[in-house]
């Protein structure tokens, strides 16, 4: 269960989102799309085309989906990634290679999208049917799309129920926007909303849903807006992954020379440890990405190199106070700079 | 025996020592009932097989009974059938309005109480993790009588052991969770303590570990054992070591 928390505008958790589904469709894996903010149909016109040549890449992500589903046993695997898969890892050979490349600027042409099969479920179109579920006294919303969930993935056949299904597949889920108002959910207006549990129990029905089948789902959160902090505790403890974007639009970072290559950081709460005692952490954890006309790219932050010495204070300190925000040796080299300076 | 430990971690995962404490009372031959709210039953398998326990063998030869969390509330939210009465789901507070867990409380009861666990050397409750049942509607109080009825029955009538783990933190914002934490550290007789450095993450030390040995609760006057290590968990095992002295740097 991949948790993301949203930057403040959401223009960069969309594009997240957006690469998460593209990346289904061109593995050949199914989808399922949810969202209460916009149609999954204009979601779906609006992912970005791969870039390697359609075919080869088809044929490449056949052939991956295969490999991986037969590793599969039962259970779905969480795809914690750390660091972003469709845009990294650019290794040519075949069955190896892990994720693609998207071109940003164009939009996936639409054979490529209904060569898979894919599920909608836009919450204002839902009919308020009667769903034959017990309701846990969770929100409606959440209810009926835990049940449209599980509709999907029980006739698709994705938890082996169907045990003359030969070709195994994988479902990949998003959803956009969980816990704001459109949802039915007011968490993220008071601090006191009326229902605290809905959310962490829909999380955990989700829970359920997913380790039962071979599905992967990241979900988006405008975790900026929740009030209640102890939710979001509890929301981290329930996922697997857990990644906020931090956008430096509107903010104080923007003009930092600190950051001027970059757009935002990324930041990994916490990584799945699945099926081990360890899990796979990586060298660095702080992130930084990074929007091109095409590119999404996310990458370790570099400090850029340190001014000289002609350099007015004002800015060595603010580099310094900044600095100290970073984790790790860089934050030690620049104080210690700074007490150097007499 | 007789022993209510308890397993605590912040800023850091502490599910290695679940892992742990299932493979060793399964190995020294104890009759287990761990309620596993988090993950499923693979997960806790395929790491056990590389601590050199079946659980699958376990459980069919009865010494395990796994209370799979997932798949509960899944039978229970989408079931079709009616409940058989004499059998209520364990996680039945969910979509009650009762929010007691009597009917979990009952589950562990009727598990290590049943016949033929004479034969085996004493009961053990094993909760991963306390902290979820919160999160799915249960109050705090419920959860700490459902502590206590465990207490009393596996510790007290059936001499047993009971071993819990929760998530806090100091900072945390979730007073619900750190009332409950708080209350069981008080009655604890083992408190491990897991913990992510507090100067940030390292490669080669992963936590650091507390061994509270709560000696105060049996001897008034006297003070608890506090131990302090640092650990690295590896594929297949955990070594620990004294504080700075992680074989990266000696």
């Amino acid at each position: 269960l991949v948790f993301t928390e949203e930057d403040k505008y959401g223009l960069y958790s969309n594009l997240l989102f957006k690469y998460f589904l593209a990346e289904g469709i061109v593995c050949g894996h199914d989808l399922f799309v949810a969202s209460a903010k916009e149609h999954p149909d204009n979601i779906l016109k609006e992912l970005p085309a791969p870039l390697l040549d359609d075919t080869c890449g088809k044929e490449l992500g056949d052939e991956a989906a295969a490999v991986k589903s037969e590793d599969f046993q039962d259970s779905m695997k969480i795809a914690w990634r750390y660091q972003n898969l469709p845009k990294m890892e650019a290794s040519p050979t075949s069955y190896t290679k892990f994720g693609h490349y998207y071109d940003l600027s164009k939009k996936m042409s639409p054979e490529l999208i209904q060569s898979i099969k894919w599920h909608s479920f836009y919450l204002h179109e839902e009919l308020s049917s009667q769903p034959n579920m017990k309701t846990c006294n969770m929100n409606g919303a959440y209810t009926r799309l835990l049940q449209s969930l599980q509709r999907t993935i029980s006739q698709g056949g994705f938890d082996g129920s169907d045990p003359q299904k030969k070709q195994k597949n994988v479902l990949r889920i998003g959803i956009q926007g969980l816990g704001s108002l459109l949802w039915g959910d007011d968490i993220c207006c008071s601090d006191t909303p009326e229902d605290v549990h809905s959310l962490t129990k829909f999380l955990y029905v989700l829970r359920g849903l997913l380790r039962k089948s071979l599905s992967a789902c990241i979900i988006t959160v405008p975790a900026h807006l929740i009030q209640n902090k102890a939710i979001m505790e509890r929301v981290t403890n329930l996922s697997d992954m857990v990644v906020g974007l931090e956008s430096f639009i509107g903010s104080e970072r923007e003009t930092n020379p600190l950051y001027k290559d970059y757009h935002g950081l990324v930041h990994v709460h916490q990584i799945p440890r699945l099926n081990s005692l360890i899990c796979d952490v990586s060298d660095t954890k702080d992130l930084a990405f990074r929007l091109k006309r095409k590119l999404f790219t996310i990458e370790r932050l570099h400090l850029p190199p340190d001014l000289s010495d002609t350099v007015s204070r004002a800015s060595k300190q603010d580099l310094a106070g900044s600095a100290k925000l970073l984790s790790s040796g860089c934050g030690a080299m620049a104080i210690g700079k700074k007490h150097l300076d007499f | 025996q007789g022993k209510f430990t308890l397993l605590r971690d912040t800023r850091t995962d502490g599910s290695f020592l679940v892992h742990h404490f299932l493979s060793f009372y399964l190995r020294a031959g104890c009759k287990v009932c761990f309620v596993a709210l988090l993950q499923s039953f693979s997960h806790y398998n395929i790491v056990a097989q590389k601590l050199g326990v079946n659980l699958t063998a376990a459980k069919e030869q009865g010494q395990l009974v796994f209370l799979e969390g997932l798949k509960s509330c899944l039978d229970l939210v989408f079931g079709e059938e009616e409940e058989q009465p004499g059998q209520p789901s364990p996680l039945r507070f969910l979509s009650e309005s009762t929010s007691d867990l009597r009917a979990l409380f009952d589950f562990v009861r009727a598990s290590l109480s049943a016949p033929g666990s004479a034969a085996c050397k004493g009961p053990v409750l094993l909760v991963d993790d306390l902290s979820v049942l919160l999160s799915l509607g249960a109050t705090p109080v419920a959860v700490l009588d459902f502590i206590h009825y465990c207490r009393v029955c596996v510790c007290s009538q059936l001499q047993g052991n009971i071993v819990v783990l929760v998530h806090s933190s100091e900072d945390s914002e979730d007073e619900e969770n750190e009332l409950v934490v708080n209350s069981l550290c008080h009655h604890s007789d083992l408190i491990l303590w897991a913990e992510g450095l507090a100067t940030g993450f390292c490669k080669d030390v992963h936590g650091q570990i507390k061994i509270i040995q709560r000696v105060s609760l049996q001897q008034a006057g006297e003070q608890d054992l506090i131990q302090i290590y640092q650990y690295k968990i590896q594929d297949r095992n955990v070594t620990f070591f004294a504080r700075g002295l992680s074989a990266a740097v000696l």
